[in-house]
């Protein structure tokens, strides 16, 4: 496994096929030994009827494929998928597909993890929840997301951020 | 400059963005924001809690200190909430 992967990132309406892009991770090669997904899901809390996504059209691609390229810099990947929905999504829906593969478990899983953390703290997407009766209210950032993100270490993501305002000559 | 807005910061401002020329004075993003605030109520409501609006420069996220410009692309948005 020489050379960095190039990860496969997209941000859509439609659902995504979790064994569709399996099979492309996996499809006619032999170096692969451990494949690992994440499917994040809309949860019906408090009698929700929908949550809708909304994002920023071109930053939402850049800062996924960002966190992704990290992950496939840290840990031996043979293939990394990222698939993230926006729009009106209901309880049961598929949000969020990340997944990892590796020619060990361990790459796989843990690599997993460390992308569904950053993306909830480092990509622009927020949502909206629509309860039943009309009532809608926005989704707070929680710290407990930021603290997941954190264990994995202050990061490439932060020292990209901080690199990128040293760059433009500004304060971090 | 363009400057874009998010969420709850855009429907307070009222607007997803908007061109806007500020004066050489405004040289970073807390200077923009105190520049905007002035512009409408909406805009002086949606940079109210300035800790709780998070912004990028040029699809980059962004410290208040970082510098923006003419033709830069600047926006600003909550915490992000996605996965």
């Amino acid at each position: 496994m020489s050379g960095a992967v190039v990860p496969t990132v997209r941000v859509q309406e439609v659902p995504f096929d979790l064994a569709a892009e399996s099979a492309a991770l996996t499809q006619g090669r032999v170096d692969v030994g451990g494949l690992a997904s994440f499917v994040g899901l809309c949860r019906a809390d408090d009698g929700l009827a929908a949550l809708v996504l909304e994002h920023y059209p071109g930053m939402t691609e850049r800062a996924i494929t960002a966190i992704a390229e990290q992950a496939c810099a840290r840990w031996p990947l043979t293939g990394c998928t990222v698939i993230h929905r926006h729009g009106r999504l209901e309880p049961g829906a598929p949000i969020v597909l990340v997944l990892t593969a590796s020619s060990h478990r361990a790459a796989a899983l843990e690599s997993c993890a460390f992308l569904i953390d950053w993306l909830k703290t480092r990509a622009p997407f927020w949502k909206r929840e629509e309860f039943a009766g009309g009532a809608e209210r926005w989704v707070e950032a929680k710290a407990e997301d930021d603290a997941a993100a954190a264990r994995w270490g202050e990061a490439e993501a932060a020292r990209r951020g901080d690199a990128e305002a040293a760059r433009r000559g500004g304060a971090t | 400059m363009r400057v874009l807005y998010f969420a709850w910061v855009r429907q307070k401002v009222g607007v997803a963005e908007e061109e806007v020329a500020p004066p050489p004075e405004v040289r970073d993003v807390a200077g923009l924001i105190a520049w905007l605030s002035a512009r409408s109520p909406g805009h002086a409501a949606a940079f109210a809690q300035a800790r709780q609006v998070r912004a990028a420069v040029n699809q980059e996220f962004a410290a208040p200190g970082a510098p923006v410009g003419p033709g830069d692309e600047v926006a600003f948005f909550p915490p992000v909430t996605g996965g």
